[in-house]
């Protein structure tokens, strides 16, 4: 959706809905990913159904079992069943992504679009957000969850702390394009308020990277909550997150190797998923970041 | 070159600015006193009373901040409530660890990621570039942890051909230092290599399809020739940003990796100091680390300035 397929006036009314979703219905990643991503979807929507076992459940008897035809992914050190904790698993994993896309889509988009927009506040706060990403991501996340102490909300909390900024840098630079097209000039001509302008015309047209940007934030997120996991600010155990079940697993590695190995499988699933769904949509809708 | 070079130093040092208020503020973020927050519940009013002064919370908050920054530029990070003994000191002896893991898989990842990059654009559309392409997607989504801990299980534990984990210094014996880092280093490089290379292929692509090349091509130079000598010297500059981009990720990612492998590095340090609430080491550790970033960053923009001279005039 680019400014001159808005402007172009020669044509009919075009269906650009329309005509980005049978691109993307004809891109390859796009219909992988999608594919990869749905599976988890349902499998995270249908969790309490389809889990064979109460993911909590201790049944000393069938400690550390290997896979088998009952528990199909084998069981950990307290007899819980690997397979219904990663089902749940997703769904936690899930919640957590979704959450820190809307609050990173939601926060960046605003920080972004006033610093790109409002030119007196542009640089003092793309000085804030050139700080806040000289901490390595993940060291941030990690220190603001676990300063604000191990919860689902404060995970969310402090991966959207360390995933806004380069969506806001994102943001901004459509932005700074974007508001000296003619079409704005000619909004603000015909007497549209700054406001109306900058949700109306500029930011609609700044969806396309904002869009693939959060889908590999999406991916970013799952990783870095299994990191946080793993390290002890993640999800409060036994919540079985992707990264909880991986932790709990780590002390026997060598003996029950599949608590540790399914759950990392069922992160690369989604997050392979998550990327080539990224793929596609910035094939589709961002060519100029055509890699 | 001058001027780029005020202009940029100029915007680093207020960023740097920035960093050091964020790096002391994280405790503002802690929900109560910080000081009872790391005693626990156990703590006699009078031991947090202490603490409290230790840290110089019970000052106002604008006298704190200044406290801060005549101690940070006099290179002081303050002391660790834990160690009891200089964060400075800390670090810095443990710097060259992270240095070292760091430093390895950074060569690792930009020789095997442009090298991957590079084949995959020279064969571009070819089964070969979808295999590169595919695999370097595929290193891009698995958990670094979890990729270290399924190594440690199948070198260290079934072959038994590396250790499990730990470090020796170069100093002491080279084999040994280079058995306890290649675990680890391949663990944090895997991620980075997918990255280097899928960014590679597009920047070759891009400088691939420009007339000189084909100019090149016409003259009859060999494709080697046209790809190591026009092609590549053009792709630097894209290249170059995400060397720098890597060189920060993998920063984070030690903190993470040395965990796994139990590697006495800064990462380590500062994992200690979140878990156990050890506020002086994880202010001044976020610091270091955010100060390492800067410096690499700042390094990376000189050296385009050098490459291409139209980055010296915008």
């Amino acid at each position: 959706m680019t400014a001159e397929a808005v402007l172009d006036l020669s044509h009919p009314p075009s269906k650009p809905f329309r005509e980005t979703l049978a691109r993307l219905l004809g891109h390859r990643s796009f219909v992988i990913g999608g594919f990869l991503v749905l599976i988890v979807l349902i499998i995270a929507l249908t969790a309490d159904l389809i889990a064979p076992f109460d993911p909590l459940r201790n049944a000393a008897r069938v400690r550390l079992r290997a896979p088998d035809s009952v528990y199909w992914f084998g069981t950990d050190h307290f007899g819980r069943d690997i397979l219904s904790r990663v089902i749940h698993g997703a769904r936690i994993s899930l919640i957590i992504g979704g959450a820190t896309v809307l609050m990173t889509g939601l926060f960046g988009t605003l920080i972004g679009a006033v610093a790109g927009f409002f030119r007196p506040l542009d640089n003092p706060i793309m000085r804030l957000m050139d700080a806040l990403m000289a901490f390595p991501a993940i060291l941030l996340a990690l220190t603001v969850a676990a300063v604000l102490g191990a919860s689902v909300v404060n995970v969310i909390i402090a991966l959207s702390i360390a995933t806004a900024p380069h969506t806001a840098r994102i943001v901004r630079a459509s932005v700074l394009v974007i508001r000296e097209l003619e079409f704005v000039e000619a909004a603000r001509a015909l007497g549209a308020s700054e406001a109306r302008i900058l949700l109306r015309h500029v930011l609609v047209n700044a969806l396309g990277p904002l869009i693939v940007r959060l889908t590999y934030v999406f991916a970013i997120a799952i990783l870095a909550e299994a990191a946080l996991s793993f390290i002890g600010v993640g999800p409060p155990p036994p919540a079985p997150s992707f990264g909880n079940i991986i932790a709990n697993g780590r002390d026997f590695m060598v003996v029950a190797p599949w608590i540790t190995i399914f759950p990392g499988l069922a992160i690369i699933v989604t997050v392979l998923g998550l990327n080539l769904l990224g793929d596609g949509l910035r094939d589709v809708l961002d060519p100029r970041m055509k890699v | 070159m001058l001027g780029f070079l005020t202009r940029r130093l100029a915007g680093a040092f207020l960023v740097l600015l920035l960093v050091s208020v964020l790096s002391f503020g994280i405790i503002w973020l802690v929900p109560g006193d910080p000081a009872a927050v790391f005693l626990d519940a156990g703590a006699t009013p009078d031991q947090v009373e202490r603490l409290r002064r230790e840290l110089g919370l019970d000052k106002p908050l604008a006298m704190q901040v200044v406290e801060w920054y005549s101690r940070i530029l006099k290179g002081d990070l303050g002391r660790s409530i834990l160690l009891s003994r200089g964060v400075t000191e800390a670090i810095i002896e443990r710097l060259p660890v992270t240095l070292s893991l760091a430093g390895i898989s950074l060569v690792l990842s930009v020789v095997a990621g442009v090298a991957a990059g590079m084949v995959a654009a020279t064969k571009h559309g070819q089964p070969v570039d979808q295999a590169v392409m595919a695999g370097a997607l595929f290193g891009l989504s698995i958990p670094e942890f979890w990729l270290g801990l399924v190594l440690i299980v199948v070198f260290a534990v079934q072959l038994g051909v590396l250790p499990t984990g730990g470090f020796v210094p170069p100093t002491e014996s080279i084999t040994g230092w280079i058995r306890s880092i290649t675990l680890p280093a391949i663990a944090l490089a895997v991620v980075h290599m997918g990255f280097i290379a899928r960014m590679t292929r597009a920047a070759l692509l891009e400088v691939l399809s420009q007339d000189f090349i084909r100019t090149a091509d016409s003259k009859g130079l060999t494709r080697l020739h046209i790809l190591l000598r026009h092609g590549l010297p053009n792709a630097l500059i894209p290249i170059l940003t995400v060397t720098g981009i890597v060189a920060g990720s993998l920063l984070g990612g030690t903190v993470i990796i040395e965990q796994v492998f139990s590697i006495p590095g800064v990462g380590r340090l500062i994992i200690g100091a979140i878990l156990s609430r050890d506020f002086p080491v994880i202010q001044g550790g976020l610091l270091f680390v955010a100060l390492v970033y800067l410096t690499i960053n700042l390094l990376v923009d000189i050296c385009y300035a050098i490459v291409d001279p139209r980055v010296r005039l915008e």
